[in-house]
């Protein structure tokens, strides 16, 4: 998808689709990884404010990306969260290590 | 009965029917009256549930997955059915972050999910024959 990926100095912003599912995360984790291989990358930022659902295939995605960056503790950001994504983030745990901010 | 429902679907076991049978399901459970957060919750289960199909019992191939939903009066019930490899641990399987597949990114988070988004989950299976869950969720409470 056009526009899903947009790199602002360092950081790469991840806009994610209306349904985070097991199809659109094989996608998304082919294509960030791809990105992060080939530019300097030091924050990871997804941005949920285009998403109604998601399941725990979006938490694997984060994961995964989490340990790719060296699991840093600065390194995993969202934003645009709904308190459903929201309850997804705090019940896998994975709220640990991202940090949740209002803005891109 | 009054009040009483039933469905069942039969659909391949591609990932581009997660979506088909997630909806499917919230659509059965609307004559219930859920709230949106009910019905966000029943979506992630049986994402949950038909993911698991896709890539743990059938493991990438194209087989059939069936749902069976139950309603009476307010109680909905949801089977998820493969005829896949089936879960030789199952008590491990449901455990927080347990996957087999960490290298494809699964956060082992499924059963999580399904255990708390759901009243109740049960899971039978046998090794070379498939697994069924089983899910209860009361709407409305």
């Amino acid at each position: 998808m056009e526009n899903r990926f947009e790199i602002q100095g360092n950081s790469l912003i991840i806009h994610l689709p209306e349904e985070v599912d097991h199809m659109v995360t094989d996608e998304i984790r082919r294509d960030s990884d791809d990105i992060i291989r080939k530019k300097y990358i030091r924050t990871i930022t997804f941005d949920f404010s285009g998403t109604a659902f998601m399941d725990s295939s979006g938490i694997g995605l984060i994961m995964g990306r989490y340990r790719m960056m060296g699991m840093r503790g600065d390194c995993i950001q969202a934003t645009g969260v709904n308190s459903y994504i929201e309850k997804l983030l705090h019940l896998s745990g994975v709220y640990k290590f991202v940090e949740i901010r209002g803005e891109v | 009965m009054e009040n009483t429902n039933e469905m069942k679907i039969i659909f391949d076991s591609r990932p581009e029917n997660e979506g088909l049978a997630r909806v499917a399901a919230a659509a059965f459970c609307t004559q219930l009256n859920p709230t949106l957060e009910e019905v966000a919750d029943l979506k992630t289960a049986v994402s949950e549930a038909v993911t698991n199909c896709i890539i743990h019992a059938y493991e990438g191939k194209v087989r059939k997955i069936e749902i069976f939903c139950r309603r009476e009066g307010q109680n909905l019930w949801i089977d998820v059915i493969d005829k896949g490899v089936g879960i030789r641990d199952v008590s491990k399987a449901m455990e927080p972050l347990f996957t087999t597949k960490p290298e494809k990114d699964r956060s082992g988070m499924g059963f999580t999910f399904m255990e708390a988004f759901m009243d109740e989950v049960t899971v039978e299976s046998q090794v070379g024959h498939g697994t069924v869950v089983h899910m209860k969720k009361t709407i409305g409470r």
